[in-house]
């Protein structure tokens, strides 16, 4: 729904707080430098980073990738025998709590309905979601830092055109393209589909990075790159984007938060991965019917899209917060006490 | 201004029109449109494929065939002509017939959806501004990024199993065990001191009171088969009625303002009498009657405002408005209430549906068609419901919180209004100025965006249109579902603007 459409999880307005209480800032620091650690101090963003890093290796790791072997013992395309109705072996549980004890077992997730381990199918439902998000999220980000800088530097026709253009493709709900260009794509698996998707949504990006160079465009060091004659495109990659690229990283990370939700979409609607390759819309699709006998099926799928997409959010709003700190979390209560006269207001 | 919009208009035009031609070269790329003919065994199998090959120009290459496309499409435009050809479907029925019925029921759908969506996630995120960094703000805060990153299909799944599900065996045996009492009084109370806060000694109370008296009240439900023949009862509508007076009036007028009060109390009280005298009504009423009924409803209350009058009448005809609207609804849903035994009778004790959109040749009058159509739609609106809410909390959040810190709030605090005064009247105004625009994008965005919850719940909306022309690579249901789309996101968002513009005057100056 509009979560897939609009990727911006929030508007770009100040939370509430003014820049006046950013306290501690170093004076000699660069700027990157002072943004990476407002985004170090942000613990949930760092430990999302973390978990998320955590995740992709341990699912790299688990079934290899491509040719290289993991040390799970089984392929995603294996076909052991169905053991026991597929139940998982996983258990956490030891045994002086009066469990089975902590171990994995021959299939932790358990089987899906024809014997395949769905460990390795989740791992592999994984790292295709993962590649995805991040080939979509990237492919999409050039295209529109491209479009969205030459419209907003050369202004004119030039503008005119693209921004003519970007109006068509926005016209198009993502979904909807998405599903029509993941049908076409249905034999270029994971990589073609990532690469695709993100050629039709790069639209908010192009806007966003467009209204940003049209505004630092008409700055003094805009003027004086010029006159000591530094060509268009030194002036646009060296001299405006570094200071557009708070913008475009914050909306980069929500366009891949969405990107996983849409490629699980498609892939659940049909239109995204297909078997036997494994992505986890597909699993879930696969397998909803079975959800009252078999709810392992549904259930491993599902918690790791939910861990990535909020991750990457998480992610994404402590970015916000480190590229503009009139945002930044403070204690409230200093700049309430002043107002706080009323006695009808208790503590907020 | 009008040059302005003309302009706006031929762009918009060329716009749909270009990005037709996209869609339509790549639906029909998409895929092999005779797959199902070539695997077919049938021996008249060629005259099948040349039948559709005609039927569709399927001999044309795909840039030309829109052309005939666009040809046909363009003479929806000539007025009162009736020349309308968005072309055929594969089983040879006109899209032109298929859109309307397609659109009538995701509207049906999205409307309840959106309406809710909006009204719930701007009241969540004052409260959640109202209490920032609150144990409740947090909460609210991780609820909705988790919303955020559900997609909607494991939502609208998850609903089906637990709440459908859930649900219906519930009924099978409508008793709440003493544990399960305990834990929902636990929660609900929990909650309730985190909206309503203070020091800790009165949330102590708040979370005490309330806890045992939603305990107490389920416990009563249940010992009284309340959950298999439910009714509000006199009682209940005439406490309803008037909590709803008093926390209309405590919002918009404040209770000192004794006219405000009396409006109210007034139009709950025609409320109350119209539930002891209009019960005969009811039961012979059709859908136009109830839609007659709602808007006298509104008419008399905004009498009630104007003749109690005072130094405010618009705010008394609000509120009168306000309160018989709602106090009427509660009426209304006494008597869904009535029919609710009825109904799960006819539907052999499984009253929540998990597909489609009716029952299957279920008779009833109005009322049990009302709750055979709550059945049915109430569990896709939730999972829509749930999903957009999420985005308006977070906007109208940090909308409220930016507008608070505005110098007018200041100078309306400085001057001694009541804190409500500040919050409803100076505060929440302007807060509302840019959900304006995000409402006019998420009606498009919501009207195209429900495939998937109508995949899930197998209702044949506009998704399905697309989705199943989609499948068997038939353009022409994608394209009429496209068109309706891409006309509602360019004409709402040019509403948008045009809103902007008349709510905010500075805009203007621009």
């Amino acid at each position: 729904m509009s979560t897939i459409q609009g990727n911006q999880l929030e508007p770009n307005i100040p939370d509430g707080v003014d820049a006046a209480g950013v306290e501690g800032d170093g004076a000699g620091e660069s700027q990157g430098r002072l943004i990476l650690k407002r985004f170090l101090a942000n613990k949930l963003a760092v430990a999302s980073v973390i978990l998320y890093l955590i995740i992709l290796v341990f699912a790299i790791s688990a079934i290899g990738l491509g040719p290289i072997p993991g040390w799970w013992h089984y392929s995603y395309k294996d076909l052991p025998t169905l053991l026991n109705g597929g139940t998982p072996t996983l258990s956490l549980v030891p045994k002086w709590l009066g469990g089975a004890g902590i171990h994995l077992g021959q299939h932790p997730f358990g089987q899906d309905t024809i014997g395949k381990d769905y460990f390795a199918l989740t791992m592999r439902g994984i790292q295709n979601s993962v590649l995805v998000m991040l080939v979509l999220g990237l492919s999409a980000t050039v295209i529109g830092v491209v479009v969205g800088a030459v419209a907003g530097y050369f202004r004119g026709w030039v503008d005119a055109v693209l921004m003519r253009i970007t109006d068509v493709f926005i016209v198009i709900p993502v979904l909807v393209i998405g599903a029509v260009v993941g049908k076409s794509s249905g034999g270029f698996g994971a990589l073609g589909l990532a690469l695709l998707l993100g050629a039709v949504s790069w639209m908010v990006i192009a806007r966003l990075v467009r209204s940003e160079f049209l505004s630092l465009r008409e700055r003094e060091f805009v003027e004086a790159a010029r006159v000591a004659g530094a060509s268009d495109a030194r002036i646009i990659f060296r001299h405006i984007l570094p200071n557009a690229v708070g913008v475009i990283i914050v909306a980069s990370t929500l366009l891949i938060a969405a990107a996983i939700l849409l490629e699980t979409a498609l892939s659940y609607l049909g239109f995204g991965i297909r078997p036997p390759d494994s992505s986890l819309g597909l699993l879930i699709s696969q397998n909803q019917s079975a959800l009252s006998t078999r709810p392992w099926l549904f259930w491993w799928p599902g918690a790791f899209i939910v861990t990535l997409a909020l991750l990457v959010n998480f992610v994404g709003d402590g970015l916000r917060d480190a590229f503009d700190p009139r945002q930044r979390r403070f204690s409230v209560r200093r700049t309430k006490e002043a107002p706080a006269a009323e006695p009808a207001k208790q503590s907020a | 201004m009008v040059s302005f919009i003309a302009r706006r208009i031929l762009v918009s035009i060329l716009i749909l029109i270009a990005a037709s031609f996209i869609m339509y070269v790549l639906a029909a790329n998409s895929g092999d449109p005779l797959q199902d003919l070539r695997n077919s065994t049938s021996p008249n199998r060629q005259a099948l494929i040349d039948a559709r090959v005609n039927a569709q120009h399927l001999d044309v290459i795909p840039p030309l065939r829109w052309g005939i496309w666009l040809a046909g499409a363009a003479k929806c435009v000539i007025p009162f002509a009736n020349q309308c050809d968005l072309g055929t479907t594969f089983t040879n029925q006109p899209v032109t017939v298929l859109v309307p019925q397609a659109v009538g029921s995701t509207l049906q759908l999205v409307t309840l959806a959106l309406i809710l969506a909006v009204v719930l996630g701007i009241a969540l995120g004052m409260i959640t501004a109202l209490r920032q960094y609150s144990g409740f703000d947090y909460s609210v805060t991780f609820i909705s990024f988790f919303l955020f990153s559900l997609p909607s299909f494991l939502m609208a799944v998850l609903l089906k199993v637990f709440i459908a599900l859930g649900f219906n065996n519930f009924l099978a045996d409508p008793v709440i065990g003493p544990v399960a009492l305990i834990v929902i009084g636990v929660i609900v109370g929990a909650v309730m001191q985190l909206i309503i806060g203070g020091p800790w000694r009165r949330r102590l109370y708040l979370f005490l009171g309330i806890g045992a008296a939603t305990a107490l009240i389920l416990w009563y439900m249940s010992a009284t088969n309340w959950f298999l023949k439910p009714s509000l009862g006199p009682v209940v509508i005439i406490v309803l009625c008037a909590a709803i007076a008093y926390l209309v009036t405590l919002i918009i007028a404040g209770v000192r303002n004794r006219r405000a009060m009396l409006t109210a109390g007034i139009a709950a009280l025609l409320a109350v009498i119209s539930y002891f005298s209009l019960q005969w009504l009811f039961d012979i009423s059709s859908i136009g009657t109830i839609v007659f009924l709602g808007l006298a409803t509104i008419a008399i209350g905004i009498i009630v405002g104007w003749l109690v009058g005072g130094y405010d009448r618009g705010m008394n005809m609000r509120i009168g408005a306000l309160v018989a609207f709602l106090s009427a609804g509660v009426v209304l849903v006494d008597r869904f209430m009535q029919s609710w035994n009825q109904y799960v009778n006819d539907v052999s004790g499984r009253p929540i549906a998990t597909v489609g959109a009716q029952t299957p040749g279920l008779t009833g009058d109005v009322w049990i068609q009302g709750l055979d159509t709550f059945t049915h739609l109430m569990l896709p609106t939730i999972s829509l419901l749930l999903i957009t809410f999420a985005g308006y909390t977070r906007y109208s959040r940090s909308g409220m919180l930016e507008v608070l810190n505005q110098d007018y709030v200041r100078t309306a605090r400085a001057k001694g209004l009541p804190e409500r005064t500040v919050i409803v009247r100076h505060a929440f105004r302007n807060m509302l100025i840019p959900l304006a625009t995000l409402v006019a994008t998420d009606v498009g965005a919501l009207l195209g965006g429900a495939v998937i919850t109508e995949t899930v719940f197998a209702i044949s909306g506009m998704g399905h249109l697309f989705i199943s022309g989609l499948y068997r690579t038939d353009v022409n249901p994608v394209m009429g579902y496209f068109v309706v789309i891409a006309i509602t996101a360019i004409v709402f968002n040019f509403l948008a603007d045009l809103a902007y513009a008349a709510l905010d005057p500075r805009v203007r100056t621009h």
